[in-house]
């Protein structure tokens, strides 16, 4: 994609669409895939699969914590496991079941957690988890990934699918555009480079990624070249294009629906300040929970859209 | 599931004897560790792995048909170490190296460090839900193998069995066997003081398990009841096994200080004659 292009997609759809697409798509091919859901099968989307393949669904109610030690015991026969339930719930009220019986064991399970972040909306700060990430990438054994579009959410369960061991992927409930290009690929550890720039960099991961590449091309507009990375994938975290950002340009603004602590920002400056220390401006949240509303109206009163991203980067480069 | 023929339960005496002696051996080496439910269950888990229960081969732990045994009140791991060395897993010397840096005998199980454990336990609740999970896998995998899991009274407190004993009912889990360890004792003091679990076996039958009591130091009785609950269909099975928390350490005997506390030399010499060791 030329870095000037101006992207107006006209189709949106979340990405906990299309992981329930590409789950049931990968139903047919690998008749090794066991789903577990905790009663929100219709809302994770995984009730796609359950209806194609009924045998290999397992519904655990309203048992996080349950489920995830079955998901263990289920991969330890030599099943590959996916388990859904809102991201609060998944690594939040069962994370030391995701500790104990998933990360150390290093057991196959893809943990697929919807409804993370602010643009759960309307329910409000108790659904909103913005501590996932954090939760999640500390752990030894578990990859984080956040895809940034449904495009990349179907690639991303299929490579998870591929790839053994624990994975934490990150989707939404709001429907966000299909922005990425047609030949877009993921591959888990390298953050693809959606715009290409020399003055600032500015990365994103998941809802926020599309935020800023229109950022970028605003910033274009007032002379400004700003890079963008796609860095879906958090843990693994591509270090070589983020020290290449730290050294190329003149400093790194990142980009999460999440706290500012621990998240993508933190895995980015954790990155940089061992190699080559840059200016990293951590946008997400200010150590505060949200509140309900629409999401996409959310992540602008919490300055995650475009105009905060514009500001911060220009603040950047032109102090 | 093929039952074990009829028990030699002389023999079986004999071999729990010696997991005793092994038990309070390694963990006054050990200087921690928990010697009460080790000892009180040594009764129950000797049937189990002795009396022709576990099909299980020492040689190829990972036999994909193997039965499988989740120990969910992890920090009994002593008794499990003292019969996983006894069937040939790893040399019985391993066992005087408990809770060392570098040991394979971690204090809590974990596989990745001990051949012959089959999950990773220590937290209470969640090891039960692991144990589910492999029953039913082997639901799903077409293969036959049935899972044992250990669990106790004070692990009737956490939340999470509780949801375990749902799902199991409502899946109609019948590969799944559980024994509960109970002793009336936890940590802190008794469960009646600290938490009462009241009546376990009515509580298991309400979640739709069969469930039956039994005395957990009398392995005739134990063996009895697991072949009944063996020969259940479409529903999980739980023996809530009346021990006696020390079992047959007259010093140890209930008392709630010997639930997490290692003996000390002296105290292993006291206990040893009494095993009529030395």
């Amino acid at each position: 994609m030329s870095p000037t292009t101006v992207t107006q997609p006209q189709q949106k759809i979340a990405t906990r669409e299309s992981y329930g697409k590409a789950l049931a798509a990968l139903g047919a091919e690998r008749p090794d895939i066991v789903v577990l859901d905790a009663d929100l099968s219709g809302s994770t989307k995984t009730n796609v699969f359950a209806k194609a393949y009924p045998q290999r669904f397992l519904n655990i109610g309203v048992a996080e914590a349950n489920m995830m030690g079955i998901a263990s015991g289920l991969a330890s026969t030599g099943l590959t496991v996916f388990a859904s339930s809102f991201a609060m719930f998944a690594a939040g009220k069962a994370y030391e079941q995701v500790r104990q019986e998933i990360a150390l064991p290093v057991a196959n399970v893809r943990i697929c957690a919807t409804h993370a972040g602010l643009t759960v909306g309307e329910d409000g700060a108790s659904h909103q988890v913005l501590e996932d990430i954090a939760l999640m990438r500390v752990l030894p054994n578990m990859r984080v990934i956040v895809p940034s579009d449904g495009l990349e959410a179907e690639q991303v369960i299929r490579a998870v699918a591929a790839t053994p061991g624990p994975f934490y992927v990150r989707l939404s409930r709001m429907a966000t555009p299909l922005f990425l290009p047609a030949d877009y690929r993921f591959a888990l550890g390298r953050a693809a480079r959606l715009r290409d720039g020399k003055d600032v960099t500015i990365i994103g991961a998941g809802v926020t990624t599309w935020y800023c590449t229109q950022a970028a091309d605003a910033l274009a507009a007032e002379g400004i070249s700003a890079r963008v990375l796609n860095c879906s994938s958090i843990k693994p975290l591509d270090t070589e294009a983020v020290l290449a950002a730290a050294r190329e340009t003149r400093g790194i603004v990142t980009v999460e629906e999440h706290q500012r602590a621990c998240g993508l920002g933190s895995a980015v400056a954790e990155c940089v300040t061992e190699a080559h220390p840059c200016r990293v401006v951590r946008l997400g949240m200010q150590d505060r929970f949200g509140e309900t509303g629409p999401g996409d109206k959310l992540l602008e009163h919490f300055g995650l859209t475009t105009p905060a991203i514009v500001q911060a980067a220009r603040q950047l480069v032109r102090p | 599931m093929p039952l074990p023929p009829t028990q030699d339960f002389k023999a079986l005496a004999a071999i729990a004897r010696e997991l005793r002696i092994d038990v309070l051996t390694m963990l006054e080496k050990a200087g921690s560790g928990h010697p009460g439910g080790s000892l009180g269950m040594a009764d129950v888990y000797t049937l189990l792995w002795f009396g022709g229960y576990l099909h299980v081969d020492p040689a190829n732990p990972q036999w994909p048909d193997r039965d499988r045994f989740v120990l969910s009140n992890g920090h009994i791991c002593p008794i499990l170490y003292a019969i996983l060395a006894k069937k040939g897993y790893f040399p019985r010397a391993d066992l005087w190296t408990l809770r060392k840096l570098g040991s394979p005998l971690q204090g809590h199980p974990d596989f990745h460090f001990t051949r012959g454990v089959d999950a990773c336990t220590g937290s209470l609740g969640n090891g039960v839900s692991v144990a589910l999970g492999m029953a039913l896998g082997a639901r799903l995998t077409g293969r036959k193998f049935h899972v044992y899991a250990g669990s106790s009274d004070g692990e009737c407190q956490e939340g999470q069995l509780w949801e375990m004993a749902t799902a199991a009912a409502h899946h109609k889990v019948d590969n799944l066997t559980l024994f509960i360890d109970w002793n009336g004792i936890q940590i802190d003091g008794y469960n009646r003081d600290v938490m009462d679990v009241r009546d376990l076996v009515a509580k298991f039958t309400a979640f739709g398990w069969h469930a039956e009591e039994v005395n957990g130091n009398d392995m005739q009785a134990v063996d009895a009841a697991l072949r009944r609950a063996l020969a259940v269909k479409g529903q999980p099975q739980v023996l809530c096994c009346r021990t006696v928390l020390g079992t047959p350490i007259s010093f140890m005997l209930n008392k709630p200080h010997w639930h997490g506390v290692a003996p000390n030399a002296e105290e292993l010499k006291k206990a040893l004659a009494e095993l009529g060791a030395s």
